[in-house]
C-alpha cells in the first residue's frame, strides 16, 4: 500500500497574476480524490506577485501552497518550472499530479512527467479512482470510452481541459499552510520566454458564449464554411469547429471544440455538417438545446441533438439565416 | 552544416480512422484496414525542414518508429527532399505509450549521431498527446519548444521562435542543440514532385530494431510504458431527436420556431 499521506498535487498556472479557470477547477477535483484517497490537496504556483493569489487557491481548496514568487518566474519558463517541480516533486512523493491542458501545461506535463519517469494521460473528460484506489482516466476514443491508468510509477499525472469539472465555491474562512519555495538564483540559461504577446480574439468567445454554431467537414469548401461562419454571425454565435475544419485552413485551431479543443457549453448548439464523432461532442458540455444538419439521415450525430435537419448544409444555411433574420424583424416590430 | 532530424509519424488516414471502432461486446477494438498516412504536422516538420536546408547548409535525417509498413511515409519524406531515413521497428517497440515511444526515438537519435535541430509535429491525429516532443527533449537532456508557428531568427547557435500560445504567442529564445514541435501555421507543406519520387528510389532506409539499439525489453514498447489502456467503453447514445421534415423553407421555419420557444434565440 502507497503510504496515506502523499497528497494530491495540482500545479496552478497563472497568466498576468491571474490564476486560470482551470486551476481553480482542478483544486475542486483534486479535493474529492483527496477525500476518498484520505490525504491531502497541495498546490505549486509560479509567478510574481502572487501571493494574495496564494490565498484565493486556499478558498478554492488546497491544504498546503507551494509559492515560487521571483520576478523571473513571472512568465511560464520551461526549463526553470520544470526544475523546481520535479525537485520538490521528488521530496513530496505526490500520489496524484493534476495540470491543466493550456499551451504552457501541454509542454509542461510531459517535461515533468518525463523528468520523474512516470506516466501521464491526456485529454481526460473524467477521473476516478478504482477499488484499489488507482487513478483512472477516462479519454474518449474510437466511438467510445478508454479508461487509462498508471498502475505502477507515480505520480500519476494528468492533463485536463478548462470545463470538463467545475470552479469549486471559494470559501474564505478556508486555512492553509503557504509554502514559500526557494528559487535558484542561477537561472539555467538554455531556453527563455522573452516575451508574451497577446492578440485580442476576434468574435464571441466560446467558452461564454450563450449560443455556438460549429461547422464541420461537410461545408466542403471555404465558401461553404462562410455561409457556416455567417449563421454564427446572424445568431451573434461563436464559431466553433472541428478538427477537419482546422486541417482545412478554414479556420483556427482556436475555434476547435472537443477533446483537444475547447470546452463549450452553451444554452443552443448548432452542429453543421459534422458527424458527431465522440472527440468533437465531448466539447459540448450541458447544452440545453442542441439541432444538427447533416445530409445522411443515418449520421450518428442524430443519435445526439434534439432537433434534426437532414439536408445539404450548402443549401440549407443561406436559407436558415433568412428565417431567422425574418424571426428577428418581427420580433422588433411588435 | 546544420544537423537536422525530423521526426514522422505513421498514423491510420484520418479520413477513414472513424472505421475503427470498439467492439461493445469483446470490448476490444474492431481494426478495419485503415492504411497508414504520413501524420499531417509532420508535414509541416518536414517542409520546415527543407526550407532550412534551401537556406543554410543543412543535411536532413528522417525517423520513424512503427511496424514496417511505417517505412512507406519515411520513403514519403525522402521523395520530398530528404537525406536520409531510419525506421525504428521491432515487436517489441509494439504498444509504447508517449513516454516509451519518446525514450526509443531519442535512443535512435543517439545513434544516428550528431544533431542540432530535431523537429516533431506538434500533434499527432490517433494519440494527439504533444508529448512525444518534449519527452525526446527530456531525455537528450536538451531544451524544447512546442507549437512553434514562426522561426524568427535562425542560422545561429540561439534561435528565436514564437511559440502559439492562446490567443497570441510567446516569442522563445533557444539554445541548440533543441527540439522543436512545429504547428500548421509554420508554412505550406510542398506536394511531392515526381523527380523527387525517382531520386529517392536510390536513398536507403535503415531498419533498427531493439539489438541494433542496444535497449532492455523493458524500457520499449507496452512493457516501457507507465501508463497502460485497462478498459474500453461503448457508448450509447444520450438524447432523443426530432428530425425535422417538409421543404427546406418549411424545415428553417420550423427549426426557428422550436428554437424560439425553447427561448434558446
Ligand atoms: C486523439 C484525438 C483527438 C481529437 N480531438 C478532436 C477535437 O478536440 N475536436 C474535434 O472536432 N475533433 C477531434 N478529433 C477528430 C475527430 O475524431 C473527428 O475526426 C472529427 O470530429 C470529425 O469531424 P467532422 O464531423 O467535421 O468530419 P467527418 O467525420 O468527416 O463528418 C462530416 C459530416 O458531414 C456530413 N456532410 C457532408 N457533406 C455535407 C453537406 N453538404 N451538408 C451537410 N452535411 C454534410 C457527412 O454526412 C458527415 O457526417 C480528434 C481525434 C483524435 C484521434
Ligand atoms: C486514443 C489514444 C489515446 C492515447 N492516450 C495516451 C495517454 O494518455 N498517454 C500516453 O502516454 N500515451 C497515450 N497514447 C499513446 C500514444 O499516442 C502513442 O504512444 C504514440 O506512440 C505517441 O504519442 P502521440 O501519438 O500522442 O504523439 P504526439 O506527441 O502527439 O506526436 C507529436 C509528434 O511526435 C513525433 N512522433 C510521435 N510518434 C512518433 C513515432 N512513432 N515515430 C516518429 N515520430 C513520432 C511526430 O513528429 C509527431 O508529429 C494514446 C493513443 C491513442 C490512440
Amino acid at each position: 500500500m502507497k503510504k496515506q499521506d502523499s497528497p494530491v498535487w495540482v500545479i496552478a498556472e497563472q497568466i498576468d497574476c491571474q490564476v486560470l479557470a482551470v486551476s481553480f477547477q482542478l483544486i475542486g477535483q483534486a479535493r474529492k480524490l483527496a477525500a476518498e484517497l484520505g490525504t491531502c490537496v497541495e498546490v505549486v504556483l509560479l509567478g510574481d506577485n502572487i501571493s494574495e493569489q496564494a490565498r484565493q487557491l486556499i478558498a478554492a481548496g488546497a491544504d498546503k501552497v507551494y509559492l515560487g514568487n521571483a520576478p523571473d518566474l513571472a512568465f511560464y519558463q520551461p526549463e526553470i518550472y520544470t526544475e523546481i517541480i520535479v525537485k520538490l516533486a521528488k521530496e513530496r512523493r505526490p500520489e496524484i499530479m493534476l495540470i491543466g491542458s493550456t499551451s504552457a501545461g501541454t509542454e509542461l506535463a510531459p517535461l515533468i512527467a518525463a523528468g520523474l519517469e512516470t506516466g501521464l494521460t491526456a485529454h481526460c473528460i473524467d477521473l476516478l479512482l478504482d477499488e484499489n484506489k488507482i487513478l483512472i482516466s477516462k479519454i474518449p476514443a474510437y466511438g467510445g470510452l478508454l479508461s487509462i491508468i498508471c498502475p505502477e510509477k507515480r505520480p500519476q499525472m494528468a492533463t485536463i481541459a478548462t470545463g470538463v469539472f467545475t470552479s469549486p465555491h471559494p470559501d474564505e474562512s478556508r486555512t492553509g499552510e503557504i509554502v514559500p519555495l526557494k528559487v535558484p538564483a542561477e537561472l539555467p540559461g538554455r531556453i527563455q520566454t522573452l516575451k508574451v504577446v497577446r492578440e485580442e480574439p476576434e468574435g464571441v468567445p466560446l467558452e461564454s458564449a450563450p449560443i455556438v454554431v460549429a461547422g464541420g467537414a461537410g461545408a466542403g469548401d471555404r465558401k461553404g464554411w462562410g455561409m457556416i461562419a455567417d449563421l454564427a454571425q446572424t445568431l451573434n454565435a461563436a464559431l466553433g469547429s472541428t478538427r477537419p475544419a482546422v486541417d482545412e485552413g478554414w479556420t483556427e485551431l482556436e475555434t476547435m471544440i472537443g477533446q483537444s479543443g475547447k470546452m463549450v457549453s452553451p444554452e443552443l448548439y448548432i452542429g453543421v455538417g459534422l458527424s458527431g464523432e465522440l472527440q468533437h461532442m465531448v466539447g459540448i458540455v450541458g447544452a440545453k438545446v442542441m439541432v444538427a444538419v447533416n445530409n445522411d439521415a443515418k449520421s450518428q450525430v442524430f443519435e445526439q441533438v434534439d432537433y434534426g435537419i437532414v439536408d445539404d448544409c450548402r443549401e440549407f444555411v443561406p436559407v436558415l439565416i433568412e428565417k431567422i433574420k425574418e424571426y428577428r424583424e418581427k420580433l422588433v416590430t411588435c | 552544416m546544420l544537423k537536422i532530424v525530423v521526426c514522422v509519424k505513421a498514423v491510420p488516414d484520418p479520413k477513414e480512422a472513424h472505421k475503427i471502432k470498439i467492439d461493445p461486446v469483446t470490448k476490444t477494438l474492431m481494426r478495419s484496414d485503415v492504411p497508414l498516412v504520413l501524420n499531417l504536422m509532420d508535414k509541416n516538420a518536414m517542409e520546415a525542414a527543407l526550407q532550412l536546408k534551401e537556406q543554410l547548409d543543412a543535411h536532413i535525417t528522417v525517423l520513424s518508429m512503427g511496424p514496417p509498413p511505417a517505412g512507406n511515409v519515411v520513403k514519403e519524406c525522402l521523395a520530398l527532399g530528404a537525406d536520409h531515413g531510419y525506421l525504428l521497428t521491432d515487436q517489441a517497440f509494439g504498444g509504447a505509450d508517449a513516454y516509451a515511444t519518446a525514450y526509443t526515438l531519442a535512443q535512435g537519435i543517439e545513434k544516428i549521431g550528431e544533431y542540432d535541430v530535431v523537429l516533431c509535429g506538434m500533434a499527432s491525429s490517433d494519440g494527439s498527446t504533444e508529448w512525444v516532443g518534449p519527452q525526446i527533449a527530456t531525455v537528450l537532456k536538451i531544451p524544447v519548444v512546442t507549437r512553434v508557428k514562426e522561426l524568427v531568427e535562425y542560422g545561429g547557435q540561439w534561435w528565436q521562435v514564437k511559440a502559439g500560445m492562446e490567443n497570441g504567442y510567446r516569442l522563445v529564445r533557444v539554445k541548440l542543440p533543441a527540439v522543436l514541435t512545429v504547428s500548421r501555421e509554420l508554412n505550406t507543406p510542398r506536394t511531392l514532385s515526381f523527380s523527387g519520387i525517382i531520386k529517392a528510389r536510390k536513398k536507403e532506409i535503415t531498419a533498427w530494431g531493439i539489438n541494433q539499439l542496444g535497449l532492455p525489453e523493458e524500457s520499449v514498447g507496452q512493457k516501457g510504458s507507465p501508463t497502460i489502456v485497462s478498459d474500453l467503453d461503448s457508448l450509447t447514445s444520450r438524447r432523443t431527436v426530432e428530425i425535422i421534415s417538409g421543404t427546406r423553407e418549411e424545415k428553417a421555419e420550423q427549426l426557428v420556431n422550436k428554437l424560439a420557444d425553447a427561448g434558446v434565440i
